[in-house]
């Protein structure tokens, strides 16, 4: 599904490296966890493959069902099926969270040359999956995260990412800010889009999150580099140990 | 006082192409008035501290600038709402394309009918809200306006009126240099809305007078524009009586010149202001919105909300002041003017104001300007929105606090509908 090659990206701005050589493979129907310190590039990862400005790629390359992506405009990766649930979601005064999903929706459907939804379908499918995520109706018409609290922002999060269906799901942390309710709320949104032709890349500090989502396999991230890669179990080393003995093995 | 000579000869020259209607001797006497007063202030110049971010020079040239007519090919603004419509063709009444001037709780006169009558109400407003608005600064050409308007109508609501007064300002020749005025009356309870809309001239003058007695309710909603090259400099005078309620939204998309002036009167207590404006910008473009709003009444509102969208050279000004009198405890005021900036050629200009002499009051004004929100439009194009899509809702959202000041939902969609479009035109590449 996602396929990352030797991914060097700097900052365009300044002369400062960030991911010096990321390989990694998301197969379809799999869940791929990335674990690793703060400041290790995990978000800029996540940024440069959804296409925000700012980041330059020096050498490597990403693919999505074998299409290149890293030259595609963000609407074009979204509307190829990738998502990126942001570790900061932000918040959009004066546009409606149900005006953004539609126009999201039908831009992407649009897109892929597919009919747009009727705004009847819309509001059947918007309100189904809204209420499995308990998001209430004043929050569908609020604007886009505008006085949500962190917990609300993460679930609005997954409820884009149930209407939008896309192939490719990366997760930025969407576990932190949750509390124990919310991140079984959270877990189980994923949980229900979990199918053969959609994988997941979930990046997390925490072993309770992958306790609901159980990943297939599990990244270290340190310093710009997958520096292991192994099963669950490696979450929960680094749960028990921190990264202080991954770290000292792979120098 | 004399005018400095500069002064004075720009007035003259500017004079010297008018002409004065007779009417019955009120209304003489009313117009004689106003161009003492005219004479007295004169022109505005460069120096005037009310005129530091416009330049009067199009406005003040003895004929009008030549201005293209520009066709938009679109279907008329509010076509699809229920209203009666009062046509003016380069600043003439065309009776023909006007509806029947009847309506239940309406009096409609053609001006120049009202002002030959010996005995007529409009005696007690023409000029008179105008001539109070003079103070502390003074708006020559609304005194100019009175002096020589050509053309207009009075409109005295009673009651409950049906449907909107719609004016329709078409604009046909290149040269055309109209002087309107209007005097709308609305008695005690009464409630009537007006629209208009449609570029009006090459330069266009306009005045309005609007008297809201107490319990009565005017909505006033206007679209300006379209004809890039056009002039236009308007001043909008209220008086507002007990528990009234006045509501007035301008759109302007293009106009290579616009003035807007509103000074509202705040009179009786308990009473409702709102005063709103959106305006787009693309290249040789320069919108004025000047907001005076004064407060001599307990427990009454009122809110001044101007929104500019600005690219390529365009430039917004707003000068908004508020002046709460003494005695005008519970004033509840707010004022918030702001651009969103296209781009790095673009301007806004800002000079907000209050003036607080009573001591229970809460006031509060904000300026800003800024760019489109980076962030925002990442966050929308990641969900699969178009860049340029992504950009329009973002304007539209910049633009929403203004155009939801419009009550009345089918004429905010008509806005919302026209705004959307110019969006779409106006494009970056
Ligand atoms: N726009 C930027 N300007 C300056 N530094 C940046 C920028 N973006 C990323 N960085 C730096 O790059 C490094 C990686 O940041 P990134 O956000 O990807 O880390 P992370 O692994 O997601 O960390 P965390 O676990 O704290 O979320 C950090 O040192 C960060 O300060
Ligand atoms: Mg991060």
């Amino acid at each position: 599904m996602l396929k990352i090659n030797n991914l060097h990206v700097k900052l365009e701005e300044e002369d400062k490296q960030i991911l010096k050589g990321v390989d990694l493979e998301v197969p379809a129907g799999k869940v791929h966890a990335i674990m690793g310190p703060n400041g290790s590039g995990k978000s800029t990862l996540s940024y440069v493959l959804s296409g925000k400005d700012g980041y330059e790629v020096t050498e490597g390359s990403a693919t999505l069902e074998g299409e290149e992506v890293l030259d595609l405009d963000p609407e074009e990766r979204a509307a190829a099926g990738l998502f990126l649930a942001f570790q900061y979601p932000v918040e959009i005064p004066g546009v409606g969270n149900m005006t953004f999903l539609r126009t999201a929706l039908n831009a992407q459907r649009k897109a892929r040359g597919e009919e747009e939804l009727s705004a009847a379908d819309f509001l059947k499918l918007i309100r189904e999956k809204a209420k499995s995520l308990k998001i209430d109706a004043d929050m569908l018409k609020r604007p886009v995260n505008v006085g949500f609290s962190g917990g609300e922002k993460k679930r609005n999060e997954i409820l884009q990412m149930a209407m939008l269906e896309p192939k490719m799901c990366i997760l930025d942390e969407t576990d932190s800010g949750l509390d124990v309710d919310a991140m079984k709320l959270v877990a189980d949104g994923v949980n229900a889009l979990r199918a053969e032709g959609r994988s997941f890349l979930v990046i997390t500090h925490y072993q309770r999150l992958l306790d609901h989502i159980k990943p297939d396999v599990v990244h270290i991230m340190a310093d710009g580099r997958i520096v292991k890669t192994g099963g669950p179990e490696l979450a929960l080393e680094v749960e028990n140990n921190g990264y202080h003995d991954i770290l000292a093995e792979v120098a | 006082m004399a005018l400095p000579q500069a002064k004075l000869d720009t007035t003259e020259a500017r004079l010297a192409r008018l002409d004065m209607p007779e009417g019955a001797s009120w209304a003489n006497s009313a117009r004689q008035d106003a161009l003492s007063r005219l004479r007295t202030m004169g022109l505005p110049g460069p120096r005037d501290e009310y005129w530091r971010f416009t330049r009067p020079d199009a406005l003040n040239a003895p004929s009008a600038p030549g201005a293209a007519v520009f066709d938009p090919n679109e279907t008329p603004l509010f076509n699809d709402i229920d209203r009666l419509r009062i046509v003016f063709r380069d600043g003439v009444f065309d009776a023909e394309a006007s509806d029947d001037l009847s309506l239940e709780n309406l009096e409609i006169e053609r001006l120049s009918d009202a002002m030959n009558k010996d005995i007529h109400w409009a005696k007690d407003l023409y000029g008179v809200l105008e001539t109070r608005g003079q103070d502390p600064v003074v708006r020559p050409f609304a005194a100019m306006n009175t002096a020589f308007a050509s053309d207009g109508i009075a409109v005295r609501a009673t009651g409950k009126v049906s449907k909107p007064v719609s004016l329709v300002y078409l604009h046909e020749k290149t040269d055309s240099d109209a002087i309107l005025h209007f005097v709308i009356r609305l008695e005690e309870g009464a409630d009537l809305t007006v629209l208009e809309n449609g570029p009006a001239a090459a330069r266009f003058n306009k005045c309005m007078e609007v008297e809201v007695a107490d319990g009565a309710a005017f909505h006033h909603v206007r679209a300006q524009g379209r004809d890039h090259e056009r002039l236009a400099v308007t001043h909008l005078f209220a008086r507002l009586g007990e528990e009234s309620t006045f509501k007035s939204f301008t759109l302007t998309a293009n106009g290579r010149l616009t003035r807007n002036e509103a000074v509202i009167e705040v009179t009786g207590d308990n009473a409702i202001a709102h005063i709103a404006g959106a305006a787009v910008g693309d290249g040789d473009f320069h919108h004025d919105d000047t907001v005076f709003v004064t407060h001599d009444a307990i427990n009454c509102e009122s809110r001044q909300v101007f929104k500019k969208v600005l690219r390529n050279g365009a430039v917004g000004t707003f000068q908004g002041k508020i002046l709460v009198k003494a005695g005008a405890q519970k004033t509840d005021g707010y004022q918030i003017s702001q651009a969103l900036l296209l781009d790095e050629d673009a301007q806004f200009l800002a000079k907000p104001e209050l003036e607080i002499y009573a001591d229970d009051v809460a006031c509060s004004h904000g300026s800003t300007s800024g760019a489109i929100d980076e962030g925002a439009l990442f966050y929308l194009r990641s969900r699969g929105v178009p860049s340029a899509e992504a950009q329009d809702l973002l304007t539209l959202a910049f633009l929403a606090e203004a155009i939801e000041e419009i009550e009345d939902e089918a004429i905010a969609d008509d806005i919302l509908s026209r705004l959307e479009g110019w969006l779409q035109r106006h494009r970056s590449a």
